[in-house]
């Protein structure tokens, strides 16, 4: 897990500021990226490219440890040693990567004490799908399936990217996404061919999750908004609508083939175009939900709050007089 | 009770139980590293708990996931102390560096035990052990030696977890037997180990050591007396697992 459409939120005015830039940088610096060269943290940068970095990066970070919170609730309650450590280690991954991430995003020039400053203050966003709960078991291994396959069709297009820190982070991240894939769909499996009771948890479950799963890559390219200097930037890899066909292309046949059903009466591929057809998810809820008012938002922010409250002592008795904060080198 | 399952059993629950509350730090860390290094020595823990319930499957007891997952707390023998709530980071640390240390000398001794699967076990996990008491003792040295604040919670919760940590070493009925046959070098000599080993780290920081010796134990938790906070933790722990227990997770 967990960096989705990190960047849905960027502001429509992504083309301002560039006149302070110097033309001849500039250039340079687009025609550095055209040839597939990575952009380093001490390699002159536009300062919307840094902006936007730092924005897409940091949201990924906060992504990861907020979205370690309804799978962890699970640790304590997964059935059997088996599940039991693998859901620990999983999830621990994920708070693992938000360190990665953490660390790739302070090359850019913000300390991650600021950026957990602004997540709990509600100025920085994560992943929306976590802001929903996780009231069963198959809730959490859904989490752990196509959360995480979403995440991954996201991230490897991002690893592609122009930023050499982010994209490193990215690779690694990626290396173990796929093993989560592997085990939220054993656990699925498991429950999709197990006792009546497994199998009704695991339906409900994804019926749950299904419509905050179409909503995961974004809005609709549609309604976007005009990204064309992040794309040849290679900040954005891929539209939203891109990754949205290529998860639903790889993973709604796995989800039929183990019988289960999913709750969109409209969804099929148009093998004339290539294209997956659904019923438009309600983009009115998205946005009521991204900007505050979803079920679960005030918790997740109040767990993250009271984390950095208690903690505040530790991090005060670490630190020396003479302890400054320095931007890691990559 | 045999020696062996006397023996097996209050290791095997006190691992199980402390790993389960160390996994509850996941997103509670007072820095990320903290997170991750909590959930490290929880999965390890537990690792440890399951290689010592295979041990005691090996003896005739039910299945590993049977035996942690349907009990209740009369009938598991940990010591009082892993059943504690997490607390705040001062106490967990607390915890974590009073029951390690034990633990990693109590290995080291097994790992001559005359009982040749229990000393094969020992071997391999004392390593780990190894590390656990590493990173505690980090810990306890830095925030022991650190702001007013921080040398001030950490002696209360010295002061707090000190009789619980005492609690480790309560004896069972089999206690001679366990040591005549060889199985383990007793309690009474794990304790003062103990002793030597944690005052070693402790005279490094400013905190006041107490004369251990004298403190209270609590005990009980070796004979199935245990906290108002093992139940629930149990209940919480079977949850997924009760709701069908024919069921392959």
């Amino acid at each position: 897990m967990y960096g989705s459409a990190s960047t849905h939120d960027l502001p429509t005015t992504a083309v301002t500021g560039l006149e302070n830039e110097d033309p001849i940088l500039l250039a340079e610096f687009e025609a550095r990226i055209a040839r597939g060269e990575k952009i380093e943290p001490g390699d002159w940068m536009p300062a919307l490219y840094r902006k936007q970095l730092t924005r897409m990066i940091e949201q990924h970070a906060h992504s990861e440890i907020i979205g370690s919170l309804p799978e962890g609730t699970w640790i304590t309650r997964a059935p059997g040693f088996r599940r039991k450590m693998a859901q620990m280690a999983k999830v621990q991954d994920e708070v693992g990567h938000a360190q990665l991430l953490y660390s790739a995003a302070e090359t850019l020039g913000k300390t991650r004490e600021q950026m957990l400053t602004d997540l709990i203050n509600g100025k920085s966003k994560y992943s929306n799908v976590f802001n929903y709960p996780t009231p069963t078991w198959a809730d959490s291994n859904v989490i752990s399936w196509l959360i995480d396959a979403g995440a991954i069709v996201n991230q490897l297009a991002n690893a592609k990217g122009s930023y050499g820190p982010y994209c490193r982070a990215l690779d690694r991240i990626c290396a173990e996404e796929a093993f989560h894939l592997k085990y939220g769909h054993d656990a699925v499996v498991h429950m999709a061919t197990g006792t009546p009771i497994q199998r009704e948890m695991m339906q409900a479950a994804l019926n749950r999750w299904w419509p905050a799963i179409m909503t995961f890559f974004g809005p609709s390219d549609k309604m976007s908004v005009h990204t064309e200097i992040l794309m040849r930037w290679k900040v954005k890899m891929a539209s939203n609508d891109e990754c949205r066909n290529q998860f639903l292309d790889m993973y709604v046949p796995k989800i039929w083939e183990i019988g289960l059903t999913l709750p969109d009466a409209n969804l099929r591929k148009n093998e004339e175009t290539g294209q997956w057809e659904f019923t438009e998810p309600d983009w009115e809820d998205f946005k009521r939900v991204i900007n505050g008012d979803g079920p679960c938002n005030a918790e997740r922010i109040a767990v993250r709050r009271a984390a950095e409250e208690n903690g505040a002592w530790v991090r005060r008795a670490l630190l020396t007089p003479k302890t400054q904060y320095v931007r890691p080198l990559a | 009770m045999d020696p062996k399952l006397d023996l097996l059993y209050r290791l095997a629950d006190d691992q199980l139980i402390l790993g389960h509350r160390n996994s509850e730090w996941n997103g509670l860390g007072p820095i990320l590293e903290e997170d991750i290094a909590f959930s490290s020595m929880a999965q390890d823990k537990l690792g440890h708990s399951l290689a010592l319930y295979t041990l005691l499957h090996e003896l005739g007891e039910a299945e590993p996931d049977t035996v942690a997952f349907t009990r209740n707390a009369p009938q598991f023998h940990c010591c009082q102390l892993v059943e504690l709530p997490i607390g705040e980071y001062d106490f967990s640390l607390t915890r974590h560096f009073l029951f390690d240390h034990a633990e990693l000398l109590r290995f080291e001794a097994l790992a001559t035990s005359s009982y040749e699967p229990l000393a094969q076990v020992a071997r391999k996990l004392r390593g780990e052990l190894k590390y656990h008491a590493l990173h505690a003792n980090t810990w306890m040295k830095r925030l022991g030696t650190a702001t007013e604040e921080a040398i001030e919670r950490m002696q209360n919760a010295l002061n707090f977890t000190l009789p619980y940590a005492l609690g480790i070493f309560e004896k069972t009925e089999a206690e001679a037997e366990i040591i005549s046959s060889g199985l383990f070098i007793g309690e009474d000599e794990l304790r003062s180990r103990w002793l030597e080993s944690i005052t070693k780290v402790l005279s490094q920081t400013a905190l006041e050591v107490p004369d251990i010796l004298a403190l209270t134990p609590v005990a009980g938790g070796r004979y199935g007396q245990h906290t108002e906070h093992l139940q629930p933790l149990l209940d919480e722990m079977a949850e997924v697992f009760r709701l069908d227990p024919t069921a392959d997770w």
